[in-house]
């Protein structure tokens, strides 16, 4: 049953081999046996989810259910559901109860899916590793001494050791990709403005991007069709006609074409992960692709640009938790700016400070032109540059990481070296495009290294085929971490 | 020595939308605290704006009124500081590129002790948008602030003039203007006792033709009264301080109304870094001609215009048509009372300006509190017009129309208020006038002709009042020519 995937589920649950509240009670024990160990979950609430799944059994005896009724989700934390506490991995926000539902959350509850509980997360989802978490790190379900990736590492790690069917995550310069990568999953961040971010707590908003992580491209496209479209609550959502993002799956994959930009194969990728990308294309030449040579000339500017841009955009997005109306406010204070200064100083991780201090820099008077704005300038540069890769090939596929996971607090004391861990995904948010991490082998170390797949603007059903095209023909997406008993 | 003084003004107009400019909460003034902020004005983690299209429609009202540039593309941004009612830590405004550029304003400057009433036009800078911040309570609370964000969020449109004003009179008749503009167009109640009309004043002094000095600004001046005190004040501490050998820093002040004085809020040392920069949760605002002119179908008439039409129309003189488009109502009144009477519109104009206004202002009232109707008053100015009732006796309809209300025909019925306009009756008359004063019949005829006064006074007596005095007049002197 854990191995199945969401339309196996999906039939033995309309078949009655198993109820939601049966499968959601599997997972809830799953979790309370393994959660110690690897700390996936921030909140689980047995009772909520259980509702939810009694709800959904009672629906999947009546005619009308979707794909998803009844399948047991895992939500990050950073998407406020209501009644639930919803913390974004902080402490600012440990006792918060969202009075709300998001958009995603909502879409979710509309077709009777049941919320398995919140996941962890790098405080703010700021973060590579899932270090930054107050609710402590998460551990990489394949190696208990490396990182999940982040800042959907919980997510990853849960659909990783099965402790979900399926998950969401939000990616701001790599945050799904990267914890999909390391942790050997399926994740994809949509063209950006495709999901709503209403009640998604926004950590730099231009970049901020919410979407499925599951264990198959099948499974990413069925939690899609859920997740997308508009929102007339988030100004940035885009109306658009509602797609099906499971129709093109089954298409062969004559005559596409493959760009591989020199750039991701340069200096910095570790040969194991070279090996692995490579012998990943080797299978799509097999399959009927071409390969085409292209360059992303500005993409190494990715970082710096987004180091300006993300904080500038998070120092303000961060205002708003100021111990006055909800959240962490300081036991003792003299007078207002005290009692600001002691709740934020307690309230936010080492990593958020860093963050909103670089943000609060860039924006002062007399430094706003140097870096906010010649960041934005390169940042069309970068977009610019995907249009003209666009020209030659249909998708971009490369290693989506450097490297396979690290050993937890291998990077901690350098900020700099964890920001490049995401050196390959930056630039897909920098330019709003959709982007996507699928399983492609196994590093020297035994663990997984992710293919990134970038598609063009609204190419997420074509870029979802290419995955499950793959998919068809490897089992790498169907390992599962040795010691996780299934 | 002599000094300019030189005033510029901001003003924060509060749009008059239902709901907020971000968000549907209600926009209803007075309500419990707290009550109508919504998760996005209370700033809960994870919600977003999203504009409200009817804030905007009413900046391009204001801009098309103001013969104002509106432009295609303007940008919110966010405005970033720390107070307890500013739920998000930062206000979203318009920064670099207002909804609303230059634009111009012709101000009509009452007459002073210096001179004659004139017109000027005042160069206007700039209109943004931008959400109103809560308020903080510090009165109710021993030892603790009280925070209502039921403000929080309320569309504002913020109007920003040229340093173009001289007096503190200019300055209030700019303001004056204003307030009388956004409320003819719709987009503000005009309430100044609920903040919805707020002016901030920027005033410096030099001596004529010199650069201009350093500027103070003062807030929030929610009355002309204070508007105009607190600028005198201001005026003549720079003054007084640049004369006494000092100089001015540039700062924001407040004026303390019960003292009449401004005093120090902070200096440009403390000001702060607002790290503004375009907001990411909301697109570029994008306003095409076509929805420029749909708004512009719906604008009524505006004021310079009716001015030159009652001009060029209906033969009022400049002055009657600025008085009478002083406000919409005033204008709305005139109109409607014309309709009745539609060629008589210096009689309505001379009615309005005179008796109408008179006793509007005896009891403190506006012209939308007249206890008259134009219908009223058009009806029995229709009676003047056509010889049925005098001047004189319409003062005695107008009386009781105020009063007790009723139909102005009726009124003179029951009141036997109507003129004398059967000439033999009046012939009659002054047949016996004539015959019983023949000292004075001779007076006259021998070329004494002020005496026929006299023979009015006695005609006009014996009618009881109600002869027409310009037959009674036209009958009088050929029966006395003999």
């Amino acid at each position: 049953m854990l191995n199945s995937s969401l339309l196996q589920l999906g039939a033995a649950l309309r078949s009655k081999k198993i109820s939601s509240v049966e499968l959601t009670q599997l997972y809830l024990q799953r979790i309370t046996a393994l959660n110690s160990k690897l700390n996936a979950y921030i909140t689980v609430n047995e009772e909520m989810s259980l509702v939810q799944a009694r709800a959904a059994d009672v629906q999947l005896t009546q005619s009308k259910t979707h794909a998803l009724t009844g399948i047991p989700i895992a939500q990050k934390d950073i998407f406020c559901a209501r009644d639930w506490r919803t913390t974004c991995g902080s402490k600012m926000l440990s006792n918060f109860i969202a009075p709300y539902d998001a958009h995603v959350i909502e879409q979710f509850n509309s077709v009777g899916a049941v919320n398995l509980g919140k996941t962890n997360m790098d405080e703010f989802a700021m973060g590579s590793s899932n270090e930054t978490s107050y609710f402590g790190h998460v551990k990489n379900p394949w190696n208990n001494n490396a990182v999940p990736g982040g800042s959907s590492g919980g997510s990853a790690a849960a659909v990783s050791a099965h402790l979900c069917a399926a998950a969401t995550g939000t990616d701001t310069g790599g945050s799904i990709r990267q914890p999909a990568a390391l942790c050997g999953i399926s994740g994809l961040k949509p063209t950006y403005g495709v999901v709503s971010r209403y009640g998604m707590i926004a950590f730099a908003s231009s970049l901020d991007q919410a979407g499925p992580m599951a264990r198959s491209a099948e499974d990413l496209a069925l939690l899609l069709n859920v997740m997308a479209g508009f929102d007339e609550r988030d100004s940035t959502s885009l109306q658009r006609d509602t797609e099906d993002y499971t129709r093109d799956l089954n298409k062969p994959l004559n005559g596409l074409r493959i760009g591989l930009p020199k750039e991701f194969f340069a200096a910095g990728l570790s040969a194991d992960v070279a090996q692995a990308i490579e012998a990943s294309i080797a299978e799509y030449k097999k399959l009927g692709a071409s390969v085409v040579d292209i360059s992303l000339p500005n993409s190494h500017l990715s970082i710096p640009v987004y180091y300006v841009l993300a904080p500038a955009e998070a120092s303000s997005n961060l205002s708003r938790y100021d111990g006055v109306r909800y959240g962490y406010r300081t036991p003792e204070y003299t007078n207002l700016a005290d009692m600001y200064e002691k709740s934020r100083a307690q309230g936010f991780g080492e990593e958020v400070k860093r963050r909103i201090m670089i943000g609060t820099y860039v924006l002062s008077h007399g430094y706003y032109d140097a870096y906010y704005l010649q960041a934005q300038k390169i940042r069309r540069l970068i977009a610019q540059d995907f249009v003209e890769a666009f020209k030659q090939c249909d998708v971009i596929m490369g290693p989506t990481t450097p490297t396979t996971a690290f050993n937890l607090a291998e990077k901690n004391d350098d900020p700099v070296q964890m920001y490049l861990s995401d050196t390959y995904t930056i630039a897909v948010n920098l330019a709003g495009l959709p982007g996507m991490s699928i399983p492609a082998g196994f590093g020297s170390n035994g663990l997984p290294v992710g293919l990134q797949i970038i598609g063009n603007y609204f190419d997420e059903a074509r870029m979802l085929n290419v995955a499950h095209q793959y998919q068809q023909v490897t089992d790498w997406h169907t390992s599962t971490p040795q010691h996780i008993e299934v | 020595m002599q000094w300019e003084i030189v005033i510029g003004l901001e003003v924060h107009t509060q749009l008059s939308t239902s709901s907020k400019i971000f968000s549907g909460a209600s926009t209803a003034f007075g309500a419990e605290p707290n009550i109508q902020a919504c998760a996005v004005d209370l700033a809960l983690p994870g919600v977003l704006p999203v504009l409200n299209r009817g804030a905007v429609e009413r900046a391009i009202r204001f801009g098309l009124a103001v013969g104002a540039h509106i432009a295609p593309r303007s940008v919110f941004s966010r405005k970033n500081y720390f107070y307890p009612d500013l739920p998000k830590g930062y206000q979203i405004s318009q920064f670099d590129l207002p909804i609303i550029g230059q634009g111009s304003l012709t101000i009509q400057v009452p007459t002073t002790t210096a001179g004659q009433p004139y017109k000027k036009v005042v160069r206007l800078t700039r209109a943004h948008l931008e959400e109103d911040a809560g308020k903080s309570l510090h009165e109710d609370f021993h030892g603790m602030t009280g925070i209502d964000l039921n403000r929080a969020g309320t569309p504002l449109l913020e109007i920003v003039s040229e340093p173009d004003m001289r007096s503190a009179a200019e300055a209030v008749a700019y303001a004056k203007m204003l307030h009388s503009l956004v409320r003819w167009i719709d987009i503000c109640d005009g309430n100044m006792q609920e903040g919805s009309f707020r002016c901030d004043a920027n005033v410096s002094v030099r001596h004529p033709g010199a650069e201009l000095g350093t500027r103070r600004e003062i807030k929030n001046l929610n009355s002309f009264r204070f508007l105009q005190q607190a600028i005198e004040y201001e005026a003549q501490w720079q003054i007084d301080t640049l004369e006494n050998g000092g100089t001015i820093q540039q700062a924001t002040v407040l004026f303390d109304s019960d003292k009449g004085v401004t005093r120090a809020m902070r200096s440009k040392e403390d000001a702060h870094d607002y790290r503004y920069f375009p907001d990411p949760d909301l697109l570029p605002l994008a306003i095409d001609n076509e929805w420029i002119e749909q708004v512009r179908g719906t604008l009524p008439e505006l004021p310079l215009s009716k001015q030159a039409r009652y001009v060029a129309d209906l033969g009022l003189s400049a002055y009657d048509a600025d008085t009478l488009t002083s406000s919409r109502e005033m204008a709305d009144f005139f109109e409607t009372t014309l309709n009745e009477v539609p060629k008589e519109a210096k009689l309505c104009a001379n009615w309005l300006m005179g008796d109408v206004s008179a006793a509007l202002n005896r009891e403190d009232r506006d012209i939308t509190q007249c206890p008259i109707s134009p219908g009223q008053l058009g009806n029995m100015l229709k009676r003047i017009a056509d010889g049925t009732i005098s001047n004189v006796a319409a003062k005695e309809v107008f009386k009781i129309l105020w009063s007790e209300g009723g139909n102005p025909d009726a009124i003179i019925e029951i009141k036997g208020l109507k003129q004398m306009s059967d000439v033999g009756a009046m012939e009659a008359l002054v047949d016996e006038i004539i015959a019983a004063n023949p000292a004075q019949v001779a007076e006259y005829r021998s070329g004494k002709e002020k005496v026929f006064g006299f023979f009015v006074g006695l005609a006009m007596k014996a009618s009881k009042g109600k002869a027409n005095p310009a037959q009674m007049n036209e009958i009088l002197k050929r029966k006395l020519a003999g």
